[in-house]
């Protein structure tokens, strides 16, 4: 059982993370399986209700769950692989107060006032007649306050890396190392044969880690000043004197706000993805990362990549100029592939050298990750093809074999093989107690994911859309009941590894890790006589 | 002419395949990894064979869909193709306003679709009798929206809205309303058409 009071304030607020967002995440599926239960009937519930909720899934699913869990790792990892303490711990701790309090907000926009213009907020959709000031408030300070925690968590953590820091170590060839041009420079002397190659500074974890905070501080920043806007129209609204939406241009606005929101999706959850997928190789393996330089160069290289992809989702705007969607939706997209093909690459060959090596559940969720990527991320380069996206764009193939294969069984797998690993280094060494129910996790969650979106990506290739209800329209209904047999297992899934985890640190030692309780009275032995 | 249905149905066979062999590759690789007897690849993959690869596909797949989709030259040249036909749709407050009540297109005919929305982004896309989509594009408000497409198949065609527009454009709809026809069939919906105008 957890121990909560032989915990460090590192570990404590680590495990805060991690429990908000596997509870976000059993809302997130939970949410998804009433969808499907309305797609199946296509008569469940009202439009308002249906598209609330689907407002809402993604949000939770990525700032609830998602984010939490890599914030609570990187608070962990990055003092612990520098060897440093925390720049802030109080910041720490402000960082997943703000980011569960603002995801509630937002779910609850939904819950009780039907905000529902989406994830993605096409102008002028929000501050227009179809949701009330309220909806739209609440969904504004909701999402202020995620990306408020955002910015806390990267301030923070760069204050680790660079500000406790060893006043020998130079501030400049610190930054160059954690951008990754160090690699460069190593490629450099070993090709050209001019000098010798030198050990970075920072390890190649804490690389990526800044690298994917730079996208996560230019997301927060789009999608935190938009949501001021939104605060600015809803407060005139709420004043009986709402303001013309005329003043901003929609397709400027979505090339903004996919700029924005693509970081995320393409920028830094790649390439976090990436430096996760390094550091558990080495752990596992215990050998160094195979073709280190390149592993830093391509990092480098993805961050330049995800500044420049989100052309993609405007293919079908007809009003985007073809330039842009030739380079920035095709060609620049298409690099995504090589630079997470050079992430498995490398991760594989890593784990390789090490053979033979047991299948231990980090092994085994790290291969699953690998395996989700490698079938959504091509999935996302047929459809960012002018000819493909003319017939794909919005159908369930997009979020389906895409969206949900990466984010479900890639991100999700990869997140599982990191909570594997960290669970004792978070808990002072508690085992799980069942094996069994682990490798049900890893079974059901894998079968149920790979299913559920290469049935979703089926329904799309038949012309189901992804956001538009059938009411009385049973043209998919056989793919949406497959994909719901699919999205049980992973309910399943989740189920098995809540109880194993529960039953592993005990009801006492989880709450404690939010609030102290009174000690347990212990039974008193009667005094014997003699 | 290959249509999208062609492309589709040959994307499903595709897809199929290279789940199979991705998930085949994983496992073989997982079997290697954890074998007790070290086991030495009969193929060995550079590096740098692999960066081509790679390379080559991403950039591949454009470049074949290029020459073998004949709707991706309409749309990057549709500002110079002379079309037969051309159709002004607006859409405002979640109702599409077609200038006929059937649009009929002869076949081998090429059109130009003009959308305009009047409030909220929407999508144009269009679909047959059974589900399957033949195109769409994103309808934005203040920006140009125009798609030429040419019509080779006679066929029933309904329009539906491909972008989420707010709860009350979820299921946005206009059953039938592109017919493509020839001969006397043709005929025959041109004198429908008439008539529903007079009616109206």
């Amino acid at each position: 059982m957890l121990q909560v009071s032989n915990l460090t304030p590192l570990q404590r607020v680590a495990l805060r993370f991690a429990v908000i967002s596997l509870i976000f995440y059993g809302v997130t599926i939970l949410e998804g399986m009433l969808m499907r239960a309305h797609q199946i009937n296509y008569d469940l519930m009202d439009p308002d209700h249906y598209f609330a909720i689907m407002g809402a899934h993604p949000m939770v699913g990525i700032f609830g769950s998602s984010f939490m869990l890599v914030f609570g790792a990187f608070y962990f990892l990055v003092p612990t692989l520098t060897n440093k303490t925390i720049y802030s711990q109080r910041l720490a701790e402000l960082t997943w107060i703000l980011m569960a309090a603002g995801t509630a907000i937002v779910w609850l926009s939904g819950f009780l006032f039907r905000y529902a213009a989406l994830y993605t907020n096409y102008w002028p959709l929000p501050v227009s007649k179809e949701f009330s000031p309220y909806a739209l408030g609440s969904f504004a300070i909701g999402n202020i306050l995620i990306m408020s925690g955002v910015f806390i968590f990267c301030y923070n953590l760069f204050g680790t890396i660079f500000h406790k820091r060893d006043e020998k170590e130079p501030l400049g060839p610190m930054l160059m190392s954690a951008l990754g041009i160090d690699g460069f420079i190593n490629i450099y002397r070993k090709l050209t044969k001019k000098g010798v190659e030198k050990e970075p500074i920072m390890p190649l974890p804490i690389v990526a880690i800044f690298r994917g905070s730079l996208d996560t501080i230019l997301d927060a920043l789009v999608l935190g000043g938009i949501s001021v806007i939104f605060l600015y129209h809803a407060a005139y609204s709420f004043m009986g004197m709402p303001l013309s939406a005329e003043w901003f241009d929609a397709l400027i606005y979505k090339n903004i706000y996919w700029w924005g929101l693509d970081l995320i999706a393409d920028g830094l959850v790649l390439i976090y993805v990436a430096g996760t997928w390094y550091l558990l190789a080495t752990i596992i393996s215990g050998k160094p990362l195979y073709m280190q330089n390149i592993a830093r160069a391509a990092l480098l290289v993805e961050l330049v990549v995800s500044w420049n992809v989100w052309g993609h989702h405007l293919l079908s705007d007809q009003g985007q100029p073809n330039l842009m969607k030739i380079v920035s939706g095709e060609m620049v997209t298409a690099f995504e592939l090589v630079t997470m093909g050079i992430a498995v690459f490398i991760t594989l060959k890593t784990l390789w050298q090490a053979r033979p090596l047991k299948m231990t559940p980090q092994l085994k969720f790290l291969l699953g990750g690998i395996l989700g990527f490698s079938l959504g991320v091509p999935a996302g380069i047929i459809q960012a093809d002018l000819g493909m996206n003319r017939i794909l764009h919005n159908t369930q193939w997009v979020i389906g074999a895409h969206a949900h294969m990466q984010l479900l069984v890639g991100l999700g797998m990869t997140l599982y093989a990191a909570l594997y690993t960290l669970f004792p280094m978070l808990t002072n060494d508690v085992k799980l107690k069942s094996n069994a129910l682990t490798n049900f996790h890893f079974w059901a969650h894998l079968i149920g994911g790979i299913g559920m979106a290469m049935v979703m990506g089926f329904a799309g290739m038949d012309g189901m859309l992804r956001r538009t209800i059938y009411p009385g329209d049973a043209t998919y209904k056989t793919e949406m009941i497959v994909a719901a047999f699919f999205g049980s297992l992973m309910i399943l899934a989740y189920l098995a590894m809540m109880y194993n985890i529960i039953n592993s640190i005990g009801i006492r030692g989880l709450i404690e890790i939010f609030v102290k309780l009174p000690a347990p009275k212990t039974k008193t032995e009667p005094a014997i006589q003699t | 002419m290959i249509d999208s249905s062609n492309v589709l149905n040959l994307m499903k066979v595709v897809y199929v395949i290279y789940v199979a062999i991705v998930i085949s590759m994983v496992g073989i690789y997982t079997f290697g990894l954890t074998r007790e007897t070290k086991i030495v690849p009969k193929i060995k993959i550079p590096f740098y064979g692999w960066i081509g690869l790679l390379v080559f596909v991403g950039v591949g797949i454009h470049i074949m869909t290029y020459n073998m989709i004949p709707w991706v030259k309409w749309d990057l040249n549709r500002d110079k193709i002379k079309v037969d036909k051309e159709f002004n749709i607006s859409i405002a407050d979640y109702k599409f306003t077609l200038p006929e009540k059937t649009l009929v297109i002869e076949e081998g005919q090429t059109v130009s679709f003009n959308l305009k929305s009047k409030d909220y982004t929407y999508g144009f896309g269009l679909f047959r009798e059974n589900g399957s989509i033949v195109f769409q594009m994103q309808v934005v408000p203040g920006s140009t929206n125009n798609l030429v497409w040419k019509f080779d198949k006679p066929g029933k065609y309904s329009i539906r809205s491909t972008e989420y527009s707010g709860p009350r454009g979820g299921n946005l709809l206009v059953k039938n309303a592109v017919a493509v026809a020839s001969g006397p069939a043709l005929a025959q919906l041109i004198l429908e058409n008439k008539m529903q105008n007079k009616t109206n």
